[in-house]
């Protein structure tokens, strides 16, 4: 077997960089008068939603309700996942109708994560918009979705993406490979 | 030992998939059965209570459907009639977006003498998934286990045990007082002859709390104090320093029979009354599986007051039939 070539395309500083140039971005292109929010979907988007808050605010944006979707019950592969962790609440504690909401999800590659989680936030109302940001994009489409704020691109194919966050992991970094 | 995942990998340890879960996963339900409390691990229960808690939340959305168990096909297999247990579970089917066939005995090929073995195996040949079956003789979901490569969810089998029953009232106990273990839990009415009143003390048992059965001398057994149970026949002394007691309810036709009291002898022995409750502690719980029998194991005034949990233990029913049903569902997918 072959050694992975395994390296580190984030590390704590760029992470924190990835994420205020998502947040500058998010505001520059904010519609007048809609209200905002950000929405994580399980587990690690929910994480980077919250300091995407964190940042937003800090960048002077007026009040963002925060939320999480956990999108198990609307995966397309329940039959071949078997036994999973525990499902947990979905917990978007304001309305979504007419918002402008910020989907955050780590790493963008099949889209069958964003697929569902699109499913489930449609049940919850009616938004006046959803765009995607993730901190990762690979290749691997496996549907029509795309990302509208990406923090780093990965281009090459097949090569697997590692994101691990302080409050889950310990640490803050991306590798590749 | 069950080995537990640790998501705070090493550096030099391989890069775990994209998606990895946090947090993942500290139990794997790999059941695909629930037959009864009995077999269930304190980590099991734990695991369903997680999961119910995370579908409540669904009951409150306007749309109360995910499609999470679309294209799955569920049978209601009852050969006792019970319309509240037989709506709950259809309408947890039908929030996980799964189909409902309805089988009830009395209309069907069983009065021509088809056996139950046959009954199943004709269903199942239809392409369906779970079967959700109530019986009077105990074992008979066991047995259909053995018939069918379906998930099988136990409602009710002779006296032997209902386990979703018993999850639903340990889980409104745990929502109201946040925990089980030390809890005095008292069980009042007609053990012997009672499977919720077993599938309660199974899983009570299991997680910690102290259980006292109470009744007429006729109808409780003394063997449960070999399981680990107390025996009471004096429900004043039993509620002293209660923290929960669930009033089951009185079967009709037992009325009228040798083992018990006159219904006055068993409303002045055993009924909960208002005046009952004074010298209890003021948080006492009180629990029903229903449907109730106003005057006689409650008061209507005890049944519609603060400490009573009835109405809850019926919401909170969909919420624990939808963990059963969608976790044997994902259990049985990759088999």
């Amino acid at each position: 077997m072959a050694e992975s070539q395994e390296k580190i395309l984030l590390d704590e500083q760029a992470m924190a960089g990835c994420l205020e140039k998502l947040g500058r971005e998010i505001l520059t292109n904010l519609p007048e008068g809609v209200p905002l929010a950000v929405v994580g979907i399980r587990s690690r988007g929910e994480v980077l939603a919250q300091r995407l808050v964190d940042i937003l605010h800090h960048l002077g944006a007026e009040r963002i309700d925060a939320g999480t979707l956990d999108i198990t019950l609307y995966r397309d592969d329940l039959a071949e996942r078997g036994p999973q962790a525990v499902l947990r609440k979905t917990d978007i504690p304001f309305d979504i109708d007419g918002r402008f909401i910020i989907l955050m999800d780590d790493v963008l590659h099949t889209g069958r994560s964003v697929r569902a989680a699109l499913d489930a936030l449609v049940d919850l109302g009616r938004p006046r918009a959803i765009r995607l940001a993730v901190l990762v994009e690979r290749p691997g489409r496996e549907l029509p979705i795309q990302a509208d704020y990406v923090g780093v691109r990965v281009v090459q194919e097949d090569l697997p993406v590692a994101v691990r966050l302080t409050e889950s992991d310990g640490i803050d970094e991306v590798r590749v490979g | 030992m069950k080995t537990t995942r640790n998501t705070k990998t090493t550096k030099s340890s391989p890069l775990p998939a994209a998606h990895t879960d946090l947090g993942k996963p500290e139990v794997v339900w790999t059941r695909r059965h629930l037959l009864g409390l009995e077999e269930l691990s304190g980590e099991e229960l734990e695991h369903i209570f997680r999961t119910a808690e995370s579908f409540q939340e669904i009951s409150t959305r306007s749309i109360k459907k995910v499609p999470a168990l679309r294209g799955r096909v569920v049978v209601n297999l009852f050969f006792e009639d019970s319309t509240r247990t037989r709506m709950s579970f259809t309408l947890a089917a039908q929030r996980l977006s799964a189909d409902v066939l309805d089988f009830s005995a009395g209309k069907s090929s069983v009065t021509k003498g088809e056996t139950l073995r046959d009954t199943v195996r004709n269903i199942e040949a239809m392409g369906v998934d779970t079967f959700i079956i109530r019986h009077s003789a105990a074992g008979a979901p066991h047995y259909i286990t053995r018939c069918t490569d379906c998930n099988v969810i136990n409602a009710g089998d002779g006296q032997h045990e209902h386990p979703t029953q018993g999850l639903i009232d340990i889980f409104t106990i745990r929502e109201r007082k946040g925990r089980i273990a030390g809890l005095k839990v008292v069980i009042v009415g007609d053990i012997a002859h009672s499977r919720v009143a077993r599938s309660n003390f199974w899983g009570l048992k299991r997680l910690g709390a102290e259980v006292t059965l109470v009744g007429p001398t006729t109808l409780v057994p003394r063997a449960f104090e070999k399981m680990g149970a107390k025996t009471s026949y004096d429900l004043d002394a039993a509620l002293k320093d209660a923290d929960v007691v669930n009033m089951l309810r009185i079967q009709h036709e037992r009325i009228s029979s040798q083992v018990f009291p006159s219904r006055e002898e068993y409303v002045r022995l055993f009924g909960l009354t208002q005046e009952r409750l004074r010298g209890t502690k003021p948080d006492l719980l009180i629990m029903h599986p229903g449907p109730i029998n106003r005057g006689v194991e409650l008061s209507s005034e005890v049944a519609d007051g603060p400490n009573s949990s009835i109405l809850r233990q019926v919401s909170n029913g969909l919420a624990i039939r939808m963990a059963v049903l969608f976790l044997l569902n994902q259990a049985s997918g990759k088999n």
